[in-house]
C-alpha cells in the first residue's frame, strides 16, 4: 500500500539519511546522516553571514581607530559566494537522498529487497560510473572556473575599482550596470574601448589570414613535384612553432627594439637609418602582425600539408585527362578540398587571435601608449588591456565587464561553428 | 620539351631560393639565441653574427649565481610539470572516457559547458583564484599552481580527447563487457593502449604549460626561490632590460632545446590534436 514508500520518503524529508537507515540501509543512511550534520553545523555558522554579505559588501571599513574589526569587501564577497555554491551542492544532495529514499521504499513495497552497502557500491560502479568519475573534475572546474567566473560577472556588477573603492580602508557596494554604462558611453571610456575593439577585430582578421595563407603557401612550395628533402624542410620551417613563445617573442623584442636593438645596429651599419619598430604605431601595428606570422605560419603549414596528403590522386589525373594546367589543378581541385577540410579550424583560430595574450604582452606590451587612452596602447587587444586593468591599474570592474563581452564575442563565433559541424548532431553516428 | 625542362628548372630554382630565405627567417633568432650564450660579455649586439670566441660563462653564471637562481627554478617547474602533468591527464582522461562511453541524462550539456567555459578569458578567473587561494592559506606554494594546472587540463582538452574516444569501435568494450570485464578493466586493457598518441599529445602539452606560464605563476609565487623558471626569464629581461642579455639567453637555450626537440618529434601527433578536436567535436 506504498507504506514503505511514504514513510521513507517523510523520513529523509526530515533528515538527510533517515530515509535510507529506514529501509535497512544502514552504512549508507549514516553516511548521509554524517554528510547532513556536517552540513547543517557549517550553514548554522556561516548562512547569515553569508547572505548579509552578499547584500551588503559589508558595513565597517578600516580606519586608522578601528583596526581589528572591520569588513574587506571582495573577501566578504568572496566567502559568501563560495557559502552559497556549498548551499546550492546541499540542496540538490538533499533532494537526490529524498529521491533515493522513496525509490527503496517504492522497491521494498513490491516486494524487492534493497541492495546492501557492498551491492550499492558495486550498482554505483557498474551502471553509474560515468556520473561518479565526473565528480572529481567537476569539483576542480567548479572552484577554479565556475566559480571564479561567477566572481568576476559579480565583479562587473560593483564599483570595485582604484581608487576611490579598493578595500580595506573603503568598501565596495553594488552598482548595477554602470560600469558597462560608463565603457560604452562614457566619453573617456568609450573612446578607449571602441579603439581598442577595432584594432582588436582587424588584428584578428588579418593574423588569420596572414597565418592561413602564409602556411597554405608554404605548405604547397614544399609540396611541389621534383622538391627534395621535403622532411628537411618542413622541420626547418616548423622550428619558430616549438620554440617556447615566451623564449623566442622576448627575444625578438630586443631584436627590434628601437635604441639597442641589433636590427636597428645592423642597418646602421650598412648606412641606413634604423625604424622606430615597436615604438610606432603604425610600424608597431605591422610588426606584431608580422611578427605572428612567423609564429602562426608553421602551425597551418602542417595543418595544410595534412590536408594535401588526404586529396586522391584521380582527382588529379581527372584533371589532367580533361587538359586542366596547372593552375587550374590548384583552383578546382586543391583550393576547395584545402578550405572545406580546414573551414573549421580557421573560425577556431580566428577565435584564438582575438585572445592572443602572448604575441601583444610579450612583444610590444600594447605599447605605444596612445595619450588619448585608458591604461591602453595602439596595439593592445582587448584581454591585453583587461590584464592591465586588472594588475597595473586596479579597475577591477571595468577589466570584469571587458571580460564578458570578450565572452559573447568569442562565444558567438564559437557557438556558431560548433553547429556547423554536422559531428556535433551526429556524433553517435560515428560508429 | 626543352621549353618545357627550363620552365620546370626555373619554377624549382625559384621555389628552392624561396624556402631557403624563409628558413634563414624560421631559425634566425633561434641560431641568434644560441650563439649569443656563448659569445663573451653581456651585450645583445655584436659586429658578427658567429662570435670570434666561444665561452662557456654565462652557463657557469646561470648555475653559480646568487642574483640568479636557476637551478632551483629549473628543479621547481620540474616538479610542478611533473605532478601536474599526471594528474591533468588522469582528470583528463576519466572525463573524456566518461563523456565518450556513457550515455547519461546532462550529458550534452556536461559538454555545451565546457564548451563554453572554455571561451571566457582565462584572466578572468586570475584575480579570483588568487583570492581564493588567500583564504586557504596556499599563495607562494608549489601546491597552488599544481591544482590550478591540473584543474585546469579537462576544460580545455576533454573534447579533443573525447573526440579520439569516440574513433575507438564501441564494440571493442561491448565484447569485454560481455566476457565480464569492470569498466576499470576496459578502461585500462582497451582504451588505454589504443590512445597512446592523443595520451603523448595531453602529457606535452600538460608538461609544457609550467614552463612557459609566467603570468599566472608570477601571481601566486611571491619569494624568487620558488619562481618557477619562465617568471625567472620573464623577472630578467621585464626588469633589467639589456642588461644582462647573454645569461638569459644562455638560460633560455636550457629551456627551449629540450622543448623544442619534444614538439618536433611529435609535430604529426600535434597536428591530430589540432584537427581532431575541430572534425569531431
Amino acid at each position: 500500500m506504498g507504506q514503505h514508500r511514504n514513510k521513507a520518503t517523510i523520513l529523509s524529508v526530515l533528515f538527510m539519511g533517515l530515509g535510507q537507515i529506514y529501509n535497512r540501509q544502514i552504512i549508507k543512511g549514516l553516511i548521509f546522516l554524517a554528510f547532513g550534520i556536517f552540513s547543517v553545523g557549517y550553514f548554522i555558522l556561516n548562512l547569515r553571514y553569508a547572505f548579509w554579505g552578499i547584500v551588503t559588501l559589508g558595513e565597517t571599513p578600516r580606519t586608522p581607530a578601528n583596526l581589528n574589526d572591520y569588513d574587506h569587501s571582495i573577501f566578504i564577497m568572496i566567502q559568501s559566494l563560495i557559502t552559497l555554491i556549498y548551499l546550492v551542492l546541499f540542496l540538490i544532495a538533499y533532494y537526490l537522498n529524498i529521491r533515493d529514499a522513496r525509490k527503496i521504499g517504492e522497491e521494498r513495497d513490491r516486494g524487492i529487497q534493497p541492495n546492501n552497502f557492498k551491492q550499492s557500491v558495486r550498482y554505483v560502479l557498474d551502471y553509474k560510473f560515468a556520473v561518479t568519475f565526473l565528480t572529481l573534475p567537476a569539483i576542480g572546474i567548479l572552484f577554479f572556473t565556475v566559480m571564479p567566473i561567477i566572481f568576476m560577472i559579480m565583479l562587473a556588477f560593483t564599483n570595485y575599482s582604484a581608487p576611490k573603492h579598493i578595500p580595506p580602508t573603503m568598501l565596495v557596494d553594488w552598482v548595477g550596470f554602470d560600469t558597462f554604462k560608463n565603457l560604452l558611453a562614457l566619453k573617456s571610456w568609450s573612446k578607449t574601448f571602441y579603439g581598442v575593439l577595432t584594432w582588436t577585430i582587424i588584428w584578428a582578421v588579418l593574423s588569420t589570414v596572414t597565418t592561413y595563407f602564409g602556411g597554405m603557401f608554404v605548405a604547397l612550395l614544399i609540396n611541389q613535384k621534383g622538391i627534395k628533402f621535403k622532411g628537411f624542410w618542413r622541420t626547418i620551417l616548423i622550428i619558430p612553432y616549438a620554440i617556447p613563445q615566451i623564449i623566442s617573442l622576448l627575444v625578438m623584442r630586443n631584436m627590434f627594439n628601437g635604441q639597442f636593438g641589433p636590427i636597428n645596429q645592423y642597418l646602421n651599419y650598412f648606412g641606413i637609418p634604423g625604424a622606430p619598430w615597436l615604438t610606432h604605431e603604425t610600424w608597431a601595428r605591422a610588426m606584431v602582425i608580422i611578427v605572428n606570422m612567423w609564429v602562426g605560419v608553421p602551425v597551418s603549414m602542417l595543418l595544410i600539408m595534412g590536408v594535401l596528403t588526404t586529396i586522391p590522386k584521380d582527382m588529379y589525373e581527372a584533371a589532367e585527362v580533361d587538359g586542366a594546367t596547372g593552375y587550374q589543378k590548384f583552383r578546382i581541385v586543391t583550393l576547395p578540398m584545402i578550405l572545406f577540410t580546414t573551414a573549421p579550424t580557421l573560425i577556431t583560430q580566428f577565435a584564438g587571435n582575438i585572445n592572443n595574450f602572448n604575441v601583444i604582452f610579450l612583444l610590444t606590451g600594447g605599447d605605444p601608449v596612445k595619450g588619448s587612452y585608458q591604461n591602453a596602447g595602439a596595439t593592445d587587444l582587448l584581454v591585453t588591456w583587461l590584464y592591465k586593468l586588472t594588475l597595473t591599474s586596479n579597475r577591477y570592474n571595468m577589466a570584469s565587464a571587458i571580460g564578458i563581452i570578450i565572452f559573447l564575442i568569442i562565444a558567438s563565433f564559437s557557438i556558431y561553428n560548433y553547429r556547423r559541424t554536422k559531428s556535433f548532431k551526429e556524433e553517435d553516428m560515428i560508429q | 620539351m626543352s621549353r618545357l625542362k627550363v620552365r620546370n628548372g626555373i619554377r624549382l630554382t625559384s621555389s628552392y631560393i624561396v624556402l631557403i630565405i624563409l628558413s634563414i627567417a624560421a631559425i634566425y633568432p633561434a641560431l641568434w639565441i644560441i650563439l649569443g650564450a656563448v659569445r663573451p660579455g653581456k651585450s645583445l649586439y655584436s659586429k658578427t653574427l658567429f662570435p670570434e670566441e666561444f665561452t662557456l660563462d654565462h652557463f657557469r653564471e646561470l648555475f653559480t649565481s646568487n642574483q640568479v637562481m636557476f637551478p632551483q627554478w629549473y628543479m621547481n617547474t620540474l616538479k610542478v610539470s611533473l605532478a601536474s602533468m599526471i594528474l591533468g591527464v588522469l582528470l583528463t582522461l576519466l572525463t573524456s572516457y566518461a563523456l565518450s562511453r556513457f550515455r547519461f541524462s546532462g550529458r550534452q550539456n556536461a559538454l555545451s559547458v565546457l564548451l563554453i567555459l572554455g571561451m571566457f578569458p582565462g584572466f578572468m578567473s586570475m584575480i579570483a583564484i588568487f583570492l581564493l587561494f588567500k583564504e586557504w592559506g596556499l599563495i607562494d606554494t608549489h601546491l597552488a599552481l599544481i591544482m590550478v594546472y591540473a584543474a585546469g587540463a579537462p576544460l580545455g582538452l576533454t573534447l579533443i580527447t573525447k573526440g579520439f574516444f569516440d574513433t575507438i569501435p564501441r564494440s571493442l568494450d561491448e565484447a569485454a563487457r560481455i566476457d565480464g570485464a569492470s569498466n576499470f578493466r576496459i578502461f585500462g586493457s582497451i582504451i588505454l593502449p589504443l590512445s597512446r598518441p592523443i595520451l603523448t599529445y595531453l602529457a606535452l602539452l600538460q608538461f609544457v604549460g609550467p614552463w612557459v606560464d609566467f603570468i599566472f605563476a608570477r601571481l601566486i609565487l611571491r619569494s624568487k626561490h620558488k619562481w618557477t623558471v619562465a617568471v625567472g626569464m620573464w623577472d630578467m629581461v621585464a626588469n633589467s632590460q639589456n642588461t644582462n642579455f647573454t645569461v638569459f639567453a644562455a638560460g633560455a637555450v636550457l629551456i627551449s632545446v629540450p622543448i623544442t626537440i619534444l614538439f618536433i618529434f611529435m609535430q604529426r601527433l600535434l597536428v591530430e590534436g589540432l584537427t581532431s578536436g575541430a572534425s569531431k567535436g
